[in-house]
């Protein structure tokens, strides 16, 4: 399910603040959530991403705004009538308790009949294959297993939201990106609207419908993850998600279907002229990501080729990542399938790059 | 030798040392309960469990035995239920005065135990309440008050505090918070903390000679007024028979309770 957020709102915050004394952890965020989507809270730590989940579980009480799902206003409401999942970053497993009995603990506190908890146990149970483990203590499993009944407990209550914080910062990075997968599946099987929190970007980007991305409380961009990639809407998005290169500030010129940004000590270089509100003369930063930068080709000429002397080599495997100390651009980083570049340009060795400015993130500078 | 056989043999002498000097005075006593003779003689001149028996049957000490048990059941168990009150007030809420409140309950631990019973003995005086059961077991329930509140306090600070979160995002209510998840995973601290207030309680001697009575006599008073007039091994074997029995609880306890991560002897 990929549902937008044309799709009628699962969760919808209004103006959201809250305050720890004169310190802001979210200020006045709004947000809407479509049924079936899958949300991603992203940012560095302290930007607001868990406070914000605090308050939609109801651990946390928001200084001001509201909090509305399936058309209820749950701002007031206590966490334990909120039909709310979620799924903690040290799994929060009851340690007396065995597996059976940890997912059981949601149906038993609605006083289900007996035989349906064991029902909809077991289904979960198979559905994230603990099959064989009902019997034992959470304490005899491995993290990927905890990680699993932390999620069946929290899916079997047939939540209106499931909230996921960090859950995977926990685990090993190949069971991981395995989990990642996981929780993808089981998102679709469900189509439980879903809010992610992490710090991580790959996960954000490989995981989610939309992206939220935050900083010191305030959201920064919602979009989806290629969107967001592409097109960042600020410095801080652009450096936050992946990699990139941040040129110095540069005079923008326009003049018709040309465009062109002037960089003291570098001159002129051919920037996309797109209907982006960028006016003539003002103050830009062009942001550029590595695999839009190449070494250009021996007689390659034009006004996007640069020349700077190798600074580094980082050899990733699949490809090599080359820092070239530019002059006027400060370091530029180029990302280049193979490893040919680290014989052909060692480091110290001069060379010419070719700018794809086509590619670029053109921002205003305040 | 080399320098390194030569460290390990310094370290291990000490260990050696160490064990000798804490458990001497203990085997001493242990192995003159056994001698066939009527003198405190040592080393033993035989083996006989006459001792025992005598210890045993000896009135003084059934009845001593009997009140202690009365005593320190009380003793623990009100120390106990003040104790974790006590223990969640301080671990859930801070308050005004709460350092106070901290301070007046670790007291026991810092003012000698004499100073205690005479305080208790005066107290009883003027309440008309001397060598009674009720001035006894106030005066043991404060002695071990500080070691209940401290097993209940660590086991409720190593509750993962998301647990409780957790538990009400799945539909319980603080009451059921408390039962189905705080006081089970709080239980193991508590019955700790009972134990160790027992055994405290039921060797305790220097305050209990001033709260007790000739009736009211607990097992330590009760022989230490028998050696006062006999100097019989009699009381060396009813302190084996103490030692052995403290010995045979704590371990239980360790192995019931884990013990050592209430007494936050262990860290994980």
């Amino acid at each position: 399910m990929t549902a937008t957020s044309q799709a009628p709102a699962a969760v919808e915050l209004v103006r959201v603040r809250k305050e720890f004394g004169s310190a802001v952890g979210v200020a006045d965020v709004s947000l809407k959530i479509g049924q079936g989507e899958f949300l991603t809270l992203l940012g560095p730590s302290g930007c607001g991403k868990s406070t914000l989940l605090g308050m939609i579980a109801g651990f946390l009480t928001p200084t001001a705004g509201k909090i509305v799902v399936d058309g209820v206003d749950i701002t007031e409401v206590e966490p334990y009538r909120r039909d709310i999942g979620m799924v903690f970053q040290s799994y929060a497993l009851f340690p007396h308790m065995n597996v059976f009995d940890n997912i059981a603990f949601g149906l038993r506190m609605r006083k289900l009949p007996k035989a349906e908890i064991a029902a909809e146990v077991r289904r979960v149970i198979e559905m994230m294959k603990l099959d064989g483990f009902a019997e034992r203590r959470v304490s005899q499993l491995s993290g990927g297993q905890q990680q699993r009944v932390a999620l069946a407990r929290a899916i079997v209550i047939r939540p209106k939201v499931l909230l996921l914080d960090e859950p995977l910062s926990a685990l090993d990075k190949n069971l991981r990106a395995q989990m990642q997968v996981e929780l993808s599946e089981l998102h679709r099987k469900t189509g439980l609207t879903t809010i992610f929190v992490t710090h991580d970007q790959g996960e954000a980007l490989s995981l989610s419908d939309r992206i939220v991305v935050m900083n010191r409380g305030e959201v920064q961009q919602v979009a989806r993850p290629i969107e967001l990639y592409r097109t960042p809407a600020n410095g801080f998005v652009a450096s936050f998600i992946g990699e990139i290169n941040a040129l110095p500030v540069a005079r923008y010129e326009r003049d018709g279907r040309e465009a062109a940004l002037v960089l003291p000590g570098v001159g002129r270089l051919a920037a996309p002229a797109r209907d982006d509100g960028l006016i003539h003369g003002s103050a830009v930063r062009a942001f550029l990501r590595p695999e839009h930068v190449r070494p250009a080709l021996p007689d390659e000429a034009g006004p996007n080729i640069v020349s700077g002397v190798v600074a580094a080599h980082i050899y990733q495997g699949s490809h090599t990542i080359t820092r070239v100390e530019v002059d006027g651009l400060g370091l530029i980083e180029t990302r280049v399938t193979g490893a040919d570049i680290v014989g052909a340009h060692p480091v110290g060795a001069p060379i010419a790059l070719m700018l794809d400015l086509g590619e670029a993130v053109l921002l205003a500078t305040p | 030798m080399t320098f390194a056989r030569l460290r390990s043999l310094g370290f291990w002498s000490l260990v050696v040392a160490i064990l000798t000097y804490m458990t001497l005075p203990t085997l001493v006593v242990l192995m003159t309960s056994v001698n066939p003779t009527e003198i405190l003689a040592f080393p033993p001149e035989g083996v006989s469990f006459q001792w025992y028996e005598k210890a045993l049957t000896y009135p003084d000490f059934q009845r001593a035995f009997k009140n202690g048990l009365i005593v320190t059941s009380l003793a623990s168990t009100l120390a106990l239920i003040v104790g974790s009150a006590f223990a969640w007030l301080v671990y859930r809420y801070s308050f005004r005065g709460r350092g106070v409140l901290e301070a007046v309950l670790w007291s026991p631990l810092i003012i000698p135990h004499f100073t205690l019973g005479f305080g208790f003995l005066l107290l009883g005086g003027a309440f008309k309440l001397q060598q009674g059961y009720v001035m006894i077991v106030l005066a043991h329930m404060v002695l071990v008050m500080p070691f209940v509140t401290r097993a209940v306090y660590v086991s409720l600070a190593t509750i993962d505090p998301n647990l409780a979160r957790a538990a009400a995002n799945l539909g319980a209510s603080p009451f059921h918070v408390l039962t189905r998840i705080e006081l089970p995973l709080v239980l193991p601290g508590m019955a700790g903390g009972w134990l160790i207030a027992a055994v405290l309680s039921l060797t305790e001697f220097t305050a209990s000679l001033y709260v007790t009575g000739s009736r009211t006599q607990t097992l330590p008073v009760a022989m230490y007024n028998y050696i006062r007039e006999y100097a019989d091994p009699t009381v060396s074997a009813i302190s084996a028979m103490l030692i052995i029995t403290t010995t045979l609880i704590m371990f239980i306890a360790d192995r019931a309770f884990g013990l050592r991560r209430v007494l936050a002897i262990d860290t994980h």
